[in-house]
């Protein structure tokens, strides 16, 4: 395995697979009556968390816990706006403390790539969400959670909507499902799209309805509350209205596609009430599939040295390599 | 008395070798020179005689950020850098919006000594981009202010910078515009465009900066007065200028070296060493840039010198201060894009670094002159043939903030000669 989670986008497709695998087989041992396994003994875990997110904090605990691996909960107060403590300094701390792997959740993003890469820390680290750029675990669930249902990813479509610019559930879920095999759609209004997305690994539309009978899954990104008031869209109720689900649209999704979303919820914006506690919504089981997924890519990343998930190269990169344009003299 | 120097063989601009004597400040002859006693004789067969540097964008820290960089430790780094001038940028704290404060930091580069400073005055009270600063009070200073610079921010008030265009004609001056209209800024983290929103960082567009260059060059040629156009950064910029220029509108623009050099690909690994405003581009941007550097659309190549302590930097990205050092290393970048690359030779290299911006700056009576007998001896032997790895710890800045760490950048000062005075020699501070 590579000694870092940081993303989706440089995961192989037999990492990839190696992790739903794994998480599988740990799924399966969790149903036993004794759930703990020793594997991560006398190892420790540090979740370091600079932004609140209690529901990925208490997953990944659980999922430390279940391996045997002792856990410390680090909650860094002081973003990258308030010159809090640094995210150097906290490395520092915790590498002092002997931490074999931070789980680390961040505002900015590139937080868990430069914890990684930057020399303050030699543990390995698992990126819990960095900022708009990446939350792969999050991913991995929600793989994992599709694979139950539609038993594969070869021509399965999956339609992402919503506010994909500042999603980092987004960006993770179209590397992911496009290394997997899946068709991608990502349906938004376009001041909710990154300049650029035609160069992504999915389908683009601005007209959900148009992408719903062809979906075998439906995630729905949470809208930020702040984004309402950002102009992105004009109204509360317009942005429902185009790009909501609810029992309506939901009719209109073939027969076994299934409902996913992230969390939080915002009930009523992006999604009603209705959907959301319907059968087809698999939004609790996406909560419980995260422990297995947070345990095989721990055990994967901790357990064993060289072994699984692919090898170290790649990660470093040569920062002067791209300093010259193609093209152009030297 | 001070020391008389003879330059042996200098190739002056590029061209036949010549020699120069150096004698109470001026170039006192030049051509074929036999032995003159008293004199300290430099050989400088195979170096390149230029006049000596103009830098119109220069950031000293002085006042304020002293841990940064000081107006001291930024002239050694200028004079390494063959630099006999630098146009000290005015966003310091305080911001050098009054007589008093263009006083302050003209009278300490007269005190260090390494090169000439010739501060900026802000544009705007505190750069706050609301009234005017006391223009007219800092260009009568013994500073004698005239480019004048919200540098960090952007006058974005079209009423306010036309105001500014107007006001400055009184004394000949020029607005230099930061040009980033901030409501397509908010938040900026690098340029956008695809890399951008694969990295999920907030987008720096380049129409932000092309906007606020097409007003303002239109300004200008409503006003009839000179706009200089800071740092540009993109191909469509470019174009604009151009159009400026064709249509005979006051309008000069620089580059920086980073922006001849990097592109935004550097973004990947997320170290903000490479964080910087406006930030890295595209290659093609890159390349429309080093074209028109070597048209001439674009006057002068500018440092943009912008020292920050290590703990801006060594940080996430979001977090991280902008800008990067630049003094030491922009000839060196300036030949490896444009001279070793065969878009210019060296005359053209003094124009972009000397002759223009002296002329932008208003000091082209003392800067930027002909390399002859009788004009002042501010001169820089370059060496082109040497190599050297970019060493962040050995830099005479303050500050470390190099993206050119480990990298190897051809050319080498040699020495630098401040009115006949060696500020550097055998490429070491004199
Ligand atoms: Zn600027």
């Amino acid at each position: 395995m590579k000694r870092h989670l940081l993303s989706t986008a440089d995961l192989s497709r037999d990492d990839a697979v190696l992790i739903l695998d794994t998480a599988e087989e740990i799924a399966r041992l969790a149903a036993r009556p004794i759930k703990k396994l020793p594997t991560l003994r006398g190892r420790t875990v540090v979740n370091l968390f600079f932004e609140d997110s209690t529901r990925t904090r208490t997953s990944f605990e659980v999922a430390a816990k279940r391996l045997s691996a002792d856990v410390i909960n680090f909650s860094a107060k002081g973003s990258s706006v308030s010159k809090g403590e640094s995210l150097k300094d906290t490395a520092l701390t915790l590498e002092a403390m002997g931490a074999d792997a931070v789980v680390v959740r961040h505002s900015a993003s590139g937080a868990a790539y430069r914890l990684a890469t930057a020399g303050w820390s030699s543990s390995h680290v698992v990126n819990a969400g960095d900022g708009t750029h990446e939350h792969p675990t999050q991913a991995l669930l929600d793989a994992f959670t599709m694979r139950r249902h539609l038993g594969g990813f070869e021509e399965r479509r999956v339609t992402v909507v919503g506010d994909v610019l500042h999603s980092r559930v987004a960006r993770s879920n179209v590397h992911l499902l496009a290394t997997l095999g899946a068709r991608v759609t990502l349906a938004a209004p376009p001041t909710l799209l990154p300049v650029g997305v035609e160069s992504w690994p999915c389908d683009v539309s601005y007209d959900l309805d148009a992408a719903i009978p062809g979906s075998d899954a439906i995630m729905m990104l949470r809208v930020q509350r702040e984004r309402m008031n950002g102009g992105f869209f004009p109204t509360q109720r317009e942005y429902s209205r185009r790009y909501g689900l609810d029992a309506q649209r939901m009719a209109k999704l073939p027969d076994k596609a299934i409902v996913m979303h992230p969390g939080p919820m915002v009930r009523g914006m992006e999604i009603s009430a209705a959907v959301a506690d319907s059968d087809r919504s698999v939004i609790v089981e996406q909560v419980a599939n995260g422990v297995s997924v947070r345990m095989a890519v721990l055990y994967l990343l901790l357990s064993g040295s060289e072994s699984a998930i692919g090898s170290d190269e790649g990660q470093a990169q040569n920062q002067h390599q791209n300093t010259e344009p193609k093209g152009a003299a030297a | 008395m001070s020391t008389t120097y003879l330059i042996k063989n200098a190739s002056v601009l590029g061209g036949d070798p010549q020699d120069l004597l150096l004698r109470d400040g001026i170039i006192a002859d030049a051509g074929s020179l036999g032995p003159v006693p008293g004199t300290v004789v430099i050989d400088a067969g195979g170096l390149i005689a230029l006049p000596g540097l103009v830098d119109l964008h220069t950031h000293l820290r002085e006042p304020g950020r002293e841990d940064a960089e000081t107006v001291d430790t930024g002239t050694r780094a200028a004079a390494l850098g063959g630099f006999t001038a630098v146009h000290a940028m005015a966003n310091t704290d305080p911001v050098a919006d009054t007589a008093g404060v263009v006083e302050q930091v003209w009278r300490l580069g007269r005190e260090a000594g390494h090169c000439d400073v010739f501060p900026v005055g802000a544009v705007t009270v505190g750069l706050k981009g609301e009234r005017l600063a006391e223009l007219g009070a800092m260009a009568d200073s013994a500073a004698r202010v005239r480019v004048f610079s919200d540098d960090g921010k952007c006058v974005s008030d079209a009423n306010l910078m036309r105001r500014a265009l107007e006001y400055v004609k009184a004394f000949d001056g020029v607005v230099a515009q930061h040009a980033q209209e901030p409501r397509l800024t908010e938040g900026a983290q690098m340029n956008e465009g695809e890399l951008s929103g694969l990295l999920g960082l907030a987008g720096w567009p380049a129409v932000a900066e092309e906007a606020i260059i097409a007003r303002d060059i239109l300004l200008a040629a409503h006003t009839k007065s000179r706009l200089h156009v800071c740092h540009v950064s993109t191909a469509g910029s470019v174009e604009l200028i151009r159009w400026a220029k064709s249509k005979g509108h006051p309008v000069t623009a620089e580059v920086t070296p980073h922006h001849l050099i990097l592109t935004e690909d550097l973004a990947k690994s997320y170290d903000p060493i490479y964080k910087v405003n406006p930030p890295l581009r595209s290659a093609a941007d890159v390349q429309a840039l080093r074209e028109g550097l070597a048209d001439g659309t674009i006057d002068a190549v500018a440092t943009d010198h912008a020292p920050h302590p290590q703990e801006d930097k060594d940080c996430e990205w979001a977090a991280a201060a902008m800008g990067m050092l630049g003094l030491e290393t922009a000839l060196s970048v300036v030949q490896q894009t444009m001279v070793d690359s065969g878009l210019m030779g060296w005359a053209d290299v003094a124009d972009r670094m000397s002759v223009r911006p002296a002329a932008i700056g208003q000091v082209d009576d003392r800067h930027g002159r002909p390399l002859a007998i009788g004009e002042p001896a501010n001169v820089v032997l370059v060496d082109p043939k040497a190599k050297r790895t970019v060493d962040r710890t050995a830099l005479a800045s303050l500050s470390q903030n190099t993206p050119y760490q480990g990298m190897e950048l051809p050319g080498a000062v040699v020495a630098t000669f401040l009115r006949g005075t060696a500020t550097v020699l055998d490429g070491k501070l004199a």
